[in-house]
C-alpha cells in the first residue's frame, strides 16, 4: 500500500547527506511519496527498507515494455483517472489481429497496411504499434511458421502473439524471442506450462480471467509463478463490459495501490462493423485501455484514431503549440493575403479553419508566442509591435510577397501604428476579432 | 489480497431535462459518470438530435450535403425526411439565414420557419440562432414566441445577450441552451446569471463550447469531465445541468471533412472519414459527460446509436 513521506522518512538514514540532490531525507521522502524520484537514488539506505520502498513506490500501474529498438511499445505507469489531473503518459497501442489460417497474401497485405501506416500529425508519428497473430489454426508448427514469416517480412513491428497451447506459444515464442513479443493467453488451465515459457523467454504475459475477482487472484497466481510484466485481459467484449472493467480497474490501481489489477489491459474490440469497431477504439483510448485488438486498419480510421489518442493524450497543463513558419493556404501568388496570428494550436487551428473555408488563397504567419493565443501573449508581451516586426523580417516573406500589407487580429488593432513604424513600407490593416469573421473579410476583398 | 469493488457513492446528480409535447424526449437525470452503472442509477439514454437549417446548406461540405439533396431546399422537407425515414428523436433547427452575413433574414421570417417547421413534425423541436450575438437576441424572441408551450429548446443564451432569450425563453415556456468559451468558471458563471433572472436551473443546458477531433476536442473533453465531477462530487447546482456537444458545426468546418482522397492519399475514404470524424468526435464527448448531442450525417448518428445500445 501507499506509505506517506512521513513513514518513508522513517526509514531514511536521515543523515540530510544530500547525495540524492535533495536538501534533506525529508524532502526526498516526499518526492518518493508523490513517486516522482526512486529509491535508488539514495545511495545509504538499508536492504531491507529498500525492499519495502521500492515495492510502495513503484507506480501503481507496472510499466511493461513489448517489442526492440525504436518502434517497441511503452505501456502502463498511469497515475490518474482523469487527464486534466495530470497528462496521461503511454497512449493505448493499436494491434491488428491477424490470424494464422489466412492466406500468405491477406497475411502479407495486412503486414504492408501496418508497416506503411504511419503519418505525421501536428509533428508527431503515429502509426499502428503491433501485429497480433491468433493461432486460429490451433496447430503449433503453422502458428510458428506464420509468425516467424511476419517477423521476417516486418522485423521492426511489435508482435503479441495469442495461443492457449503452450506447444504452440513456446515454438512461437523461441521463434522471436528477441524481439520482445507479449505472449497472449494465459488462462487457469494452462497457467503453469504458460508461465513457464514467458520467464523462459522473458517476455511479458497476457493474462485472461473473466471478471476482476478472478483476474486479481490470477495475476497473483502468475506473479507466484515467477513472471512480473503481464497485461490483463477480464474478459470484457462489449462496450459496457469495456468502460465498467477498465475503470474499476484504474480505480483499484490508482486510488486504492490494488497491487493485483495493476498491470496494463488489453482489449479486444474486433467487429464486422467497421464504424462500430472504431467507437470500441475510441471507448479504449478514452477509457483505460494500453492495448486495442483491431480488425481492419482502413486509412481514414487509423487517422481518426490517431487523431483520438493524441487529443487525449496531450499534456493538459502544457498548451499545445504549432511551428512558428509562414504557412500557405491553398495556393497562394505573391498578390495573396498575409495574415497573422500566434502559435496556440487551438488558436492556429481555428484561424487556419476559417482562412480555409473563405477558399481565398492566403499567407497565415504563425508567430510563437510560447502556445499563447492572442489577447494573451499580447498581455504578456510575447505578441508586441517589435517582436511581430522583426518575425516578418526573419521569416523572409517579403521575398514571397509583391505587396506590403500585414493583417493583424482584431483584438490588437492598437499594434497597427507601432508595426507600421517597426516595419517601414508597410501598412497594417485590422482584420476580425473573431476568427469566424475571416471568410466574409478575407472575400470581401478578393 | 482480495478485491473490493471500487465503487463511488455521489452526494449530487444531473437534472432531467424533458422536451417536447406529442412525442416527448427525456435526458440527463444520471447520478455517476457516463454509463458507469455500477456507481449509481442510468436514468435516460444521451438524445441525438439531427441539425437542420433555414437555407440550404451550401455551406456544409459535400460529404453531408449531398444525403441531403432534395430535401434541404426548404426546412419543412428537410425536418420531414429527418423524422419519417432516418427516425430521428429530435430536430435541431438552426435560424443560420438570420446572420447578417447571410440572408440577413428578419426575426418574422425566422417565427414563421418555427411554426412551419413545428406543424410538420411531432418530435421536440431545438431552435437555435445563427450564432450572431446581437441578431440572436431580437430571432430568438420572436423564434421562441412562435414555438409557445410546444416546449422546445431554445439556444444559445450567452454571456452577451442572455437577458433577451432568457426572457423569452421564460415567458414561453422552453427550455434553454446556455453557451460560454471553453472555460468551466464562465460557464458556471453564465449559469449563475440566468438562474439569478429566475430562470429554472432544472431548465437549463450547458454548451461549455464544442470543438472536433483534432481541432482542440481535448479541451472541451476536459472541461466537460470536470464539470460532470463538480455536478456529483460537489453536488454544485450551477453545473448539474445536462451537456450539450454541439458536435456537426464543428466538425464538418475540419479540413479532415473536406479533402480528397486524392489530394491526400495518406487519409484514406473522404467518404468514411467524415463519418468517423463526427462520430468520434461525438462519442468522446458522450464519454466525457454530454447527454445531448446535435449531429449531421445519418450514417455516424447509426453508428453512435449502436455504440450506445452496447454501453447501455
Amino acid at each position: 500500500m501507499a506509505l506517506s513521506g512521513v513513514e518513508i522518512f522513517k526509514m531514511l538514514p536521515k543523515t540530510n547527506c544530500k547525495k540524492c540532490g535533495h536538501p534533506t531525507c525529508l524532502a526526498f521522502a516526499m518526492k518518493l511519496a508523490q513517486r516522482q524520484i526512486s529509491i535508488d537514488a539514495c545511495p545509504d539506505v538499508s536492504e531491507s527498507a529498500k525492499q519495502i520502498l521500492g515495492e510502495a513506490s513503484a507506480p501503481p500501474i507496472r510499466p511493461v515494455t513489448f517489442g526492440a529498438g525504436d518502434k517497441a511499445v511503452k505501456m502502463g505507469e498511469e497515475t490518474v483517472l482523469f487527464r486534466h489531473d495530470k497528462k496521461f503518459l503511454n497512449p493505448a497501442a493499436f494491434a491488428l489481429e491477424i490470424m494464422d489460417t489466412a492466406t500468405d497474401s491477406e497475411i502479407n497485405s495486412k503486414v504492408e497496411a501496418v508497416a506503411t501506416s504511419e503519418i505525421d500529425r501536428v509533428g508527431q508519428k503515429l502509426r499502428i504499434d503491433a501485429i497480433l497473430v491468433e493461432n486460429a489454426s490451433k496447430d503449433a508448427a503453422k502458428f510458428e511458421s506464420v509468425v516467424k514469416a511476419i517477423a521476417a517480412k516486418a522485423p521492426e513491428i511489435p508482435l503479441i502473439l495469442s495461443t492457449t497451447d503452450p506447444n504452440a506459444a513456446e515454438a512461437a515464442v523461441k521463434a522471436v524471442a528477441d524481439k520482445k513479443p507479449i505472449l497472449y493467453g494465459a488462462n487457469e488451465s494452462n497457467a503453469e506450462a504458460m508461465a513457464n515459457v514467458a520467464k523462459t523467454h522473458k517476455v511479458a504475459l497476457g493474462v485472461y480471467a473473466k471478471g476482476l475477482d478472478a483476474l486479481a487472484a490470477f495475476t497473483e497466481k502468475i506473479k507466484g509463478l515467477g513472471v512480473s510484466d503481464m497485461v490483463m485481459d477480464s474478459g470484457a467484449r462489449t462496450a459496457k463490459e469495456i468502460i465498467e472493467d477498465n475503470t474499476l480497474i484504474r480505480r483499484a490501481a490508482t486510488k486504492k495501490t490494488f497491487k493485483p489489477l495493476g498491470y496494463p489491459v488489453i482489449n479486444f474490440i474486433q467487429r464486422d462493423n467497421t464504424m462500430l469497431e472504431t467507437l470500441l477504439a475510441a471507448l479504449g483510448i478514452t477509457k483505460y485501455s494500453s492495448i486495442i485488438v483491431i480488425s481492419s486498419v482502413e486509412r481514414w480510421k487509423n487517422l481518426a484514431l490517431f487523431a483520438l489518442r493524441q487529443n487525449i493524450y496531450t499534456d493538459p497543463q502544457v498548451p499545445m503549440q504549432v511551428e512558428q513558419k509562414i504557412y500557405k493556404l491553398g495556393e497562394p501568388t505573391p498578390e495573396s493575403p498575409l495574415l497573422i496570428t500566434t502559435n496556440f494550436s487551438l488558436t492556429y487551428f481555428i484561424v487556419l479553419g476559417e482562412a480555409e473555408n473563405s477558399k481565398v488563397p492566403c499567407r497565415l504567419a504563425v508567430m510563437d508566442t510560447e502556445g499563447l493565443s492572442v489577447l494573451t501573449s499580447w498581455a504578456a508581451g510575447k505578441f508586441t509591435a517589435s517582436k511581430i516586426a522583426q518575425f516578418i523580417k526573419d521569416s523572409g516573406v517579403e521575398n514571397e510577397i509583391s505587396h506590403r500589407e500585414l493583417i493583424i487580429p482584431g483584438y490588437v488593432a492598437l499594434l497597427s501604428g507601432s508595426i507600421e513604424e517597426k516595419l517601414p513600407g508597410w501598412k497594417v490593416t485590422v482584420g476580425p476579432r473573431e476568427a469566424n469573421g475571416l471568410p466574409v473579410f478575407l472575400k470581401a476583398r478578393a | 489480497m482480495s478485491f473490493v469493488v471500487p465503487k463511488e457513492s455521489y452526494s449530487g446528480k444531473v437534472y432531467e431535462v424533458s422536451i417536447g409535447t406529442e412525442k416527448v424526449a427525456n435526458f440527463g437525470g444520471e447520478s455517476m459518470l457516463p454509463f458507469l452503472s455500477f456507481d449509481g442509477a442510468v436514468k435516460n439514454r444521451p438524445l441525438i438530435a439531427y441539425e437542420i437549417q433555414d437555407i440550404p446548406p451550401d455551406d456544409w461540405p459535400d460529404t453531408v450535403k449531398k444525403v441531403y439533396e432534395g430535401v434541404s431546399s426548404n426546412p419543412v422537407d428537410w425536418a420531414k425526411h429527418c423524422q419519417d425515414k432516418l427516425g430521428a428523436k429530435a430536430i435541431a433547427l438552426r435560424l443560420l439565414g438570420t446572420h447578417p452575413d447571410r440572408l440577413n433574414t428578419s426575426p418574422e421570417d425566422a417565427a414563421k420557419t418555427v411554426k412551419d417547421v413545428l406543424a410538420a413534425v411531432s418530435v421536440p423541436l431545438i431552435i437555435l440562432g445563427s450564432n450572431n450575438a446581437e441578431k440572436d437576441a431580437m430571432v430568438l424572441p420572436a423564434a421562441a414566441e412562435a414555438a409557445k408551450d410546444k416546449n422546445c429548446i431554445i439556444g444559445k443564451a450567452q454571456e452577451a445577450n442572455y437577458k433577451t432569450i432568457v426572457a423569452a425563453a421564460m415567458a414561453n415556456n422552453h427550455k434553454l441552451i446556455a453557451m460560454s468559451d471553453l472555460d468551466i468558471n464562465l460557464s458556471k458563471q453564465l449559469n449563475i446569471l440566468i438562474t439569478q433572472m429566475g430562470f429554472d436551473k432544472e431548465r437549463l443546458v450547458t454548451d461549455p463550447m464544442c470543438s472536433a477531433l483534432g481541432y482542440g476536442l481535448d479541451y472541451t473533453y476536459s472541461v466537460m469531465e470536470r464539470i460532470r465531477l463538480a455536478a456529483l462530487t460537489q453536488n454544485d447546482t450551477t453545473m448539474q445541468q445536462p451537456l450539450l456537444g454541439d458536435v456537426g458545426m464543428y466538425v464538418y468546418k475540419t479540413k479532415e471533412t473536406q479533402a480528397p482522397e486524392a489530394d491526400l492519399p495518406l487519409w484514406g475514404s473522404l467518404e468514411e472519414r467524415a463519418v468517423a470524424w463526427e462520430m468520434l468526435t461525438a462519442s468522446a464527448f458522450m464519454i466525457a459527460g454530454a447527454e445531448f448531442l446535435i449531429m449531421r450525417h445519418p450514417r455516424a448518428v447509426e453508428a453512435l446509436e449502436k455504440f450506445i445500445d452496447e454501453l447501455m
